[in-house]
């Protein structure tokens, strides 16, 4: 089981903030993972937008990395507080 | 240092506490920076942030060093609220102190267009419209991006 975590608008998209999921073994890269989860919620393109970044383990990675080991996965729209 | 917390923020004791902490410092320079009650769809009935520790704590981490590497600062704060406002919250708060008032103003502004643009929180407005989350406008990317400038100098 994997965690995955969903923020900002992806949020109301997916319905939930996080959750523990098996990724399956065809799955091997977070770019894979983003098209995968899309269509897992019908979310027409919501986790492929290019300003949501991928972070593995709390570090920003690339859509190449790859997930097989990876505790936490997370989705990321653009950020900013203030 | 930092603080990320879902708890009120109340910038009078904490100007009072960082005085405190700076007795040597000639300058000290405060933001607050408060929930509005009015946003571009309608008005705004409160306000949703959210966090990624430590992800967040890290990057606020490395702005405040970054800040202490440009100017020469005594001391610097930054608290920053998570969870549910209300509108007049006190959403963040920025204190720095310098022996000269320059390096305290610039620092503050710094960390402030940081908070804006980088900082990792996602901001929901709920307003009489609908709820909507709110994203940098590009106001904030050409505020941040004048500090990026001066690096090359």
């Amino acid at each position: 089981m994997q965690k995955i975590l969903y923020f900002g608008r992806l949020s109301d998209v997916t319905g939930t903030t996080e959750e523990m999921i098996d990724i399956p073994a065809e799955i091997e890269t977070a770019g894979a993972l983003r098209e995968w989860l899309d269509l897992r919620f019908n979310a027409s393109g919501a986790l492929l937008d290019p300003t949501v970044r991928i972070a593995i383990n709390n570090e920003i990675t690339f859509d190449t990395a790859l997930v097989g080991s990876a505790n936490e996965i997370a989705f990321m729209p653009p950020v900013g507080g203030g | 240092m930092h603080r990320i917390s879902a708890d009120p923020i109340d910038p009078g004791a904490e100007l009072k506490l960082f005085e405190r902490s700076a007795p040597q410092a000639g300058g000290i320079v405060t933001f607050s920076g408060q929930v509005r009650p009015e946003a571009s769809k309608g008005a705004v009935r409160g306000l949703h942030l959210q966090a990624y520790s430590p992800m967040t704590e890290n990057g606020i981490d490395a702005a405040i060093a970054d800040a202490r590497a440009r100017w020469p600062l005594d001391q610097i704060l930054v608290l920053h609220r998570i969870g549910d406002m209300q509108p007049g919250d006190t959403i963040v708060f920025v204190a720095t102190a310098s022996k000269h008032r320059r390096a305290a103003f610039e620092a503050a502004d710094f960390l402030m267009d940081y908070l804006k643009t980088e900082a990792v929180f996602w901001k929901k407005e709920k307003t009489e419209t609908g709820a909507y989350w709110i994203e940098p406008r590009e106001d904030d990317y050409a505020d941040a991006a004048r500090w990026a400038k001066k690096e090359s100098v």
